[in-house]
Protein backbone atom coordinates (compact mmCIF):
# COMPACT_ATOMS: atom_id res chain seq x y z
CA UNK A 1 0.00 0.00 0.00
CA UNK A 2 1.18 3.52 -0.60
CA UNK A 3 1.29 6.10 2.15
CA UNK A 4 2.15 9.76 1.70
CA UNK A 5 3.63 11.77 4.53
CA UNK A 6 3.66 15.56 4.36
CA UNK A 7 6.08 17.18 6.80
CA UNK A 8 5.80 20.90 7.40
CA UNK A 9 7.46 23.39 9.70
CA UNK A 10 5.33 24.36 12.66
CA UNK A 11 3.72 27.79 12.21
CA UNK A 12 5.89 29.29 14.97
CA UNK A 13 9.09 28.38 13.13
CA UNK A 14 10.61 30.99 10.83
CA UNK A 15 10.99 29.59 7.28
CA UNK A 16 13.70 31.49 5.40
CA UNK A 17 13.40 29.22 2.38
CA UNK A 18 9.67 29.91 2.02
CA UNK A 19 10.38 33.59 2.47
CA UNK A 20 12.98 33.53 -0.30
CA UNK A 21 10.54 31.78 -2.61
CA UNK A 22 7.90 34.48 -2.01
CA UNK A 23 10.44 37.15 -2.89
CA UNK A 24 11.38 35.28 -6.06
CA UNK A 25 7.73 34.89 -7.08
CA UNK A 26 7.07 38.56 -6.47
CA UNK A 27 10.00 39.58 -8.60
CA UNK A 28 8.60 37.33 -11.34
CA UNK A 29 5.39 39.33 -11.20
CA UNK A 30 3.18 37.01 -9.13
CA UNK A 31 1.72 39.67 -6.85
CA UNK A 32 -1.11 37.44 -5.71
CA UNK A 33 1.16 35.10 -3.72
CA UNK A 34 1.02 36.00 -0.03
CA UNK A 35 3.05 33.45 1.82
CA UNK A 36 4.90 30.24 1.03
CA UNK A 37 5.95 27.59 3.54
CA UNK A 38 8.29 24.91 2.28
CA UNK A 39 7.90 21.34 3.52
CA UNK A 40 8.85 17.78 2.68
CA UNK A 41 6.94 15.01 1.01
CA UNK A 42 7.63 11.27 1.45
CA UNK A 43 6.09 8.40 -0.44
CA UNK A 44 6.24 5.11 1.46
CA UNK A 45 5.64 1.68 -0.01
CA UNK A 46 4.28 -0.36 2.92
CA UNK A 47 3.34 -3.96 3.60
CA UNK A 48 0.09 -3.54 5.48
CA UNK A 49 -3.11 -5.57 5.64
CA UNK A 50 -5.37 -2.54 5.79
CA UNK A 51 -5.40 1.20 5.29
CA UNK A 52 -5.59 1.67 9.07
CA UNK A 53 -2.49 -0.46 9.56
CA UNK A 54 -0.68 1.44 6.83
CA UNK A 55 -1.65 4.74 8.42
CA UNK A 56 -0.44 3.56 11.84
CA UNK A 57 2.88 2.38 10.44
CA UNK A 58 3.41 5.57 8.44
CA UNK A 59 2.60 7.65 11.53
CA UNK A 60 5.08 5.69 13.62
CA UNK A 61 7.79 6.16 11.00
CA UNK A 62 6.94 9.85 10.75
CA UNK A 63 7.02 10.28 14.53
CA UNK A 64 10.31 8.48 14.92
CA UNK A 65 12.30 9.50 11.86
CA UNK A 66 10.67 11.58 9.14
CA UNK A 67 9.65 14.57 11.25
CA UNK A 68 11.45 16.37 14.06
CA UNK A 69 8.65 17.08 16.58
CA UNK A 70 10.47 20.17 17.90
CA UNK A 71 10.06 22.04 14.64
CA UNK A 72 7.83 19.98 12.36
CA UNK A 73 4.37 18.49 12.20
CA UNK A 74 3.08 15.95 9.71
CA UNK A 75 0.02 14.42 8.19
CA UNK A 76 -0.46 11.03 6.59
CA UNK A 77 -2.50 10.05 3.54
CA UNK A 78 -3.05 6.44 2.59
CA UNK A 79 -4.09 5.34 -0.87
CA UNK B 1 42.66 11.06 29.86
CA UNK B 2 41.24 9.11 26.98
CA UNK B 3 39.17 10.91 24.37
CA UNK B 4 36.81 8.95 22.11
CA UNK B 5 35.89 10.69 18.86
CA UNK B 6 32.88 9.15 17.16
CA UNK B 7 33.17 8.97 13.37
CA UNK B 8 30.12 8.80 11.11
CA UNK B 9 30.19 8.47 7.32
CA UNK B 10 30.49 12.12 6.35
CA UNK B 11 32.12 13.38 9.55
CA UNK B 12 35.02 15.61 8.53
CA UNK B 13 36.24 17.21 11.77
CA UNK B 14 37.03 13.93 13.49
CA UNK B 15 40.72 14.17 12.71
CA UNK B 16 40.90 17.77 13.90
CA UNK B 17 39.37 16.70 17.21
CA UNK B 18 41.75 13.74 17.42
CA UNK B 19 44.69 16.02 16.63
CA UNK B 20 43.70 18.54 19.28
CA UNK B 21 43.31 15.89 21.97
CA UNK B 22 46.26 13.69 21.02
CA UNK B 23 48.90 16.03 19.60
CA UNK B 24 48.13 19.43 21.04
CA UNK B 25 47.05 18.31 24.51
CA UNK B 26 49.06 15.10 24.57
CA UNK B 27 46.12 13.00 25.77
CA UNK B 28 45.18 9.49 24.77
CA UNK B 29 42.62 9.54 21.93
CA UNK B 30 40.86 7.08 19.64
CA UNK B 31 38.44 7.38 16.76
CA UNK B 32 35.41 5.11 17.10
CA UNK B 33 33.49 4.07 13.99
CA UNK B 34 29.73 4.67 14.25
CA UNK B 35 28.94 0.98 13.73
CA UNK B 36 30.92 -0.07 16.80
CA UNK B 37 28.98 -0.45 20.01
CA UNK B 38 31.70 0.29 22.54
CA UNK B 39 33.46 3.51 23.43
CA UNK B 40 36.45 1.43 24.59
CA UNK B 41 36.97 2.88 28.05
CA UNK B 42 37.00 6.56 27.10
CA UNK B 43 36.76 9.30 29.72
CA UNK B 44 35.46 11.96 27.31
CA UNK B 45 33.37 11.58 24.18
CA UNK B 46 33.49 14.03 21.29
CA UNK B 47 30.83 13.97 18.59
CA UNK B 48 32.60 15.89 15.82
CA UNK B 49 31.62 18.21 13.02
CA UNK B 50 30.94 17.38 9.40
CA UNK B 51 28.01 16.11 7.39
CA UNK B 52 27.09 12.74 8.91
CA UNK B 53 25.05 10.79 6.34
CA UNK B 54 25.24 13.79 4.06
CA UNK B 55 22.77 15.66 6.30
CA UNK B 56 20.16 13.63 4.44
CA UNK B 57 16.57 13.94 5.77
CA UNK B 58 17.75 16.40 8.44
CA UNK B 59 21.17 17.11 9.81
CA UNK B 60 21.96 14.51 12.45
CA UNK B 61 18.63 12.73 11.96
CA UNK B 62 20.11 9.45 10.73
CA UNK B 63 23.31 9.53 12.81
CA UNK B 64 21.28 9.49 16.01
CA UNK B 65 20.24 5.91 15.19
CA UNK B 66 23.80 4.65 14.65
CA UNK B 67 24.84 1.55 16.66
CA UNK B 68 27.34 3.62 18.70
CA UNK B 69 24.70 6.04 19.97
CA UNK B 70 23.22 3.87 22.77
CA UNK B 71 26.74 3.75 24.28
CA UNK B 72 27.04 7.54 23.95
CA UNK B 73 23.61 8.07 25.52
CA UNK B 74 24.40 5.64 28.35
CA UNK B 75 27.73 7.36 29.02
CA UNK B 76 25.97 10.74 29.08
CA UNK B 77 23.22 9.47 31.41
CA UNK B 78 25.89 8.21 33.82
CA UNK B 79 27.39 11.68 33.91
CA UNK B 80 30.22 11.22 31.44
CA UNK B 81 31.39 14.38 29.65
CA UNK B 82 30.18 14.59 26.05
CA UNK B 83 31.04 17.45 23.67
CA UNK B 84 29.02 17.87 20.47
CA UNK B 85 30.71 20.19 17.96
CA UNK B 86 28.67 21.62 15.07
CA UNK B 87 27.23 18.50 13.36
CA UNK B 88 27.90 16.78 16.67
CA UNK B 89 25.67 19.34 18.40
CA UNK B 90 23.01 18.66 15.76
CA UNK B 91 23.30 14.91 16.40
CA UNK B 92 22.93 15.40 20.18
CA UNK B 93 19.81 17.50 19.55
CA UNK B 94 18.27 14.83 17.33
CA UNK B 95 19.22 12.17 19.88
CA UNK B 96 17.40 14.10 22.59
CA UNK B 97 20.50 14.55 24.77
CA UNK B 98 20.06 18.31 24.38
CA UNK B 99 16.76 20.20 23.87
CA UNK B 100 15.77 22.13 20.77
CA UNK B 101 16.58 21.85 17.08
CA UNK B 102 18.64 23.48 14.36
CA UNK B 103 17.20 25.41 11.44
CA UNK B 104 18.81 26.76 8.28
CA UNK B 105 20.81 29.91 8.87
CA UNK B 106 18.31 32.75 8.62
CA UNK B 107 20.11 34.39 5.68
CA UNK B 108 20.27 31.01 3.93
CA UNK B 109 24.02 31.36 3.56
CA UNK B 110 26.67 28.89 4.67
CA UNK B 111 28.85 30.84 7.08
CA UNK B 112 32.54 30.04 7.11
CA UNK B 113 34.26 32.66 9.26
CA UNK B 114 35.63 33.44 12.70
CA UNK B 115 33.11 34.60 15.28
CA UNK B 116 33.35 35.63 18.90
CA UNK B 117 31.45 33.77 21.58
CA UNK B 118 31.12 34.67 25.21
CA UNK B 119 31.49 32.00 27.88
CA UNK B 120 28.31 32.30 29.94
CA UNK B 121 28.85 29.61 32.58
CA UNK B 122 31.95 27.89 33.91
CA UNK B 123 30.35 25.06 35.83
CA UNK B 124 30.42 22.54 33.03
CA UNK B 125 33.14 20.00 32.32
CA UNK B 126 34.14 21.91 29.18
CA UNK B 127 34.25 25.46 30.60
CA UNK B 128 35.65 24.91 34.10
CA UNK B 129 38.99 26.51 33.21
CA UNK B 130 37.41 29.51 31.52
CA UNK B 131 36.03 32.62 33.17
CA UNK B 132 32.51 34.02 32.92
CA UNK B 133 32.40 36.62 30.18
CA UNK B 134 35.59 35.33 28.55
CA UNK B 135 35.50 35.91 24.81
CA UNK B 136 36.64 33.13 22.51
CA UNK B 137 37.44 33.70 18.87
CA UNK B 138 36.40 30.48 17.13
CA UNK B 139 35.74 29.48 13.52
CA UNK B 140 32.28 28.48 12.38
CA UNK B 141 31.41 26.57 9.22
CA UNK B 142 27.74 25.78 8.98
CA UNK B 143 24.59 26.24 6.98
CA UNK B 144 22.23 25.12 9.74
CA UNK B 145 23.26 26.71 13.00
CA UNK B 146 20.08 28.64 13.69
CA UNK B 147 19.26 27.22 17.13
CA UNK B 148 15.53 27.01 17.85
CA UNK B 149 13.50 25.79 20.77
CA UNK B 150 9.99 26.36 22.03
CA UNK B 151 9.90 29.72 23.89
CA UNK B 152 9.18 27.94 27.19
CA UNK B 153 12.28 25.79 26.72
CA UNK B 154 14.41 28.82 25.84
CA UNK B 155 13.19 30.57 29.00
CA UNK B 156 14.05 27.46 31.02
CA UNK B 157 17.51 27.24 29.42
CA UNK B 158 18.23 30.83 30.36
CA UNK B 159 16.78 30.54 33.87
CA UNK B 160 18.70 27.34 34.63
CA UNK B 161 21.96 28.81 33.24
CA UNK B 162 22.23 26.22 30.52
CA UNK B 163 23.23 28.63 27.77
CA UNK B 164 27.00 28.09 27.79
CA UNK B 165 28.19 30.09 24.80
CA UNK B 166 26.61 33.16 23.24
CA UNK B 167 27.57 34.97 20.02
CA UNK B 168 28.84 38.47 20.83
CA UNK B 169 30.88 41.31 19.39
CA UNK B 170 34.41 42.27 20.35
CA UNK B 171 33.12 44.16 23.35
CA UNK B 172 31.20 41.14 24.60
CA UNK B 173 27.74 42.48 23.70
CA UNK B 174 25.33 39.91 22.26
CA UNK B 175 24.19 42.05 19.34
CA UNK B 176 22.13 41.05 16.31
CA UNK B 177 25.10 41.87 14.08
CA UNK B 178 27.29 39.42 15.96
CA UNK B 179 24.79 36.59 15.42
CA UNK B 180 25.84 34.75 12.26
CA UNK B 181 22.79 32.53 11.83
CA UNK B 182 19.71 33.95 13.57
CA UNK B 183 19.91 31.60 16.55
CA UNK B 184 17.44 32.59 19.25
CA UNK B 185 19.02 34.76 21.97
CA UNK B 186 22.37 34.49 20.14
CA UNK B 187 22.71 30.97 21.54
CA UNK B 188 25.91 29.33 20.26
CA UNK B 189 26.05 26.45 22.74
CA UNK B 190 24.06 24.86 25.56
CA UNK B 191 24.33 22.10 28.14
CA UNK B 192 21.98 19.49 29.52
CA UNK B 193 20.36 19.52 32.96
CA UNK B 194 23.22 17.63 34.59
CA UNK B 195 25.74 19.91 32.85
CA UNK B 196 27.92 17.09 31.48
CA UNK B 197 26.73 17.24 27.87
CA UNK B 198 27.66 20.39 25.97
CA UNK B 199 26.87 21.22 22.37
CA UNK B 200 28.17 24.21 20.43
CA UNK B 201 28.16 25.27 16.78
CA UNK B 202 31.66 26.85 16.63
CA UNK B 203 34.76 24.64 16.27
CA UNK B 204 37.10 24.76 19.27
CA UNK B 205 39.15 21.86 17.83
CA UNK B 206 40.07 24.13 14.94
CA UNK B 207 41.31 26.86 17.27
CA UNK B 208 44.01 25.08 19.23
CA UNK B 209 47.09 26.21 17.35
CA UNK B 210 48.16 29.75 16.49
CA UNK B 211 48.92 28.75 12.88
CA UNK B 212 45.16 28.25 12.44
CA UNK B 213 44.36 31.77 13.59
CA UNK B 214 43.27 31.27 17.19
CA UNK B 215 44.12 29.18 20.22
CA UNK B 216 40.94 30.14 22.08
CA UNK B 217 39.48 26.66 21.60
CA UNK B 218 42.12 25.07 23.83
CA UNK B 219 40.29 26.08 27.00
CA UNK B 220 37.43 23.62 26.29
CA UNK B 221 39.86 20.72 26.07
CA UNK B 222 41.97 21.87 29.02
CA UNK B 223 38.82 22.28 31.10
CA UNK B 224 37.65 18.71 30.65
CA UNK B 225 41.10 17.28 31.34
CA UNK B 226 41.36 19.35 34.54
CA UNK B 227 37.80 18.56 35.64
CA UNK B 228 38.33 14.83 35.17
CA UNK B 229 41.68 14.93 36.96
CA UNK B 230 40.06 16.65 39.93
CA UNK B 231 36.78 14.79 40.09
CA UNK B 232 37.78 11.40 38.72
CA UNK B 233 36.76 9.90 35.43
CA UNK B 234 33.50 8.12 34.73
CA UNK B 235 34.66 5.13 32.78
CA UNK B 236 32.70 3.98 29.80
CA UNK B 237 31.51 0.38 29.56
Amino acid sequence: MKARVFVTLKPSVFDPQGHTIVDALHSLGYKGVGDVRQGKFFELELSAASADQARALASEVADKVLANPVIESYRVEVE
Amino acid sequence: MKFAIVVFPGSNCDHDSYHAARHVLGQDAACIWHKDTSLKGADVVIVPGGFAHGDYLRTGAIARFSPIMPAVVDFARRGGPVLGICNGFQILLEAGLLPGAMLRNSDLRFHCEHVIVRVEQTDTAFTSSASVGQRLRLPIAHGEGNYFADPAIVRDLEASRRVIFRYCDERGDATAASNPNGAVNNIAGICNETRNVVGLMPHPERACESSLGSTDGLVLFESVVTTLAQEGAIRTA
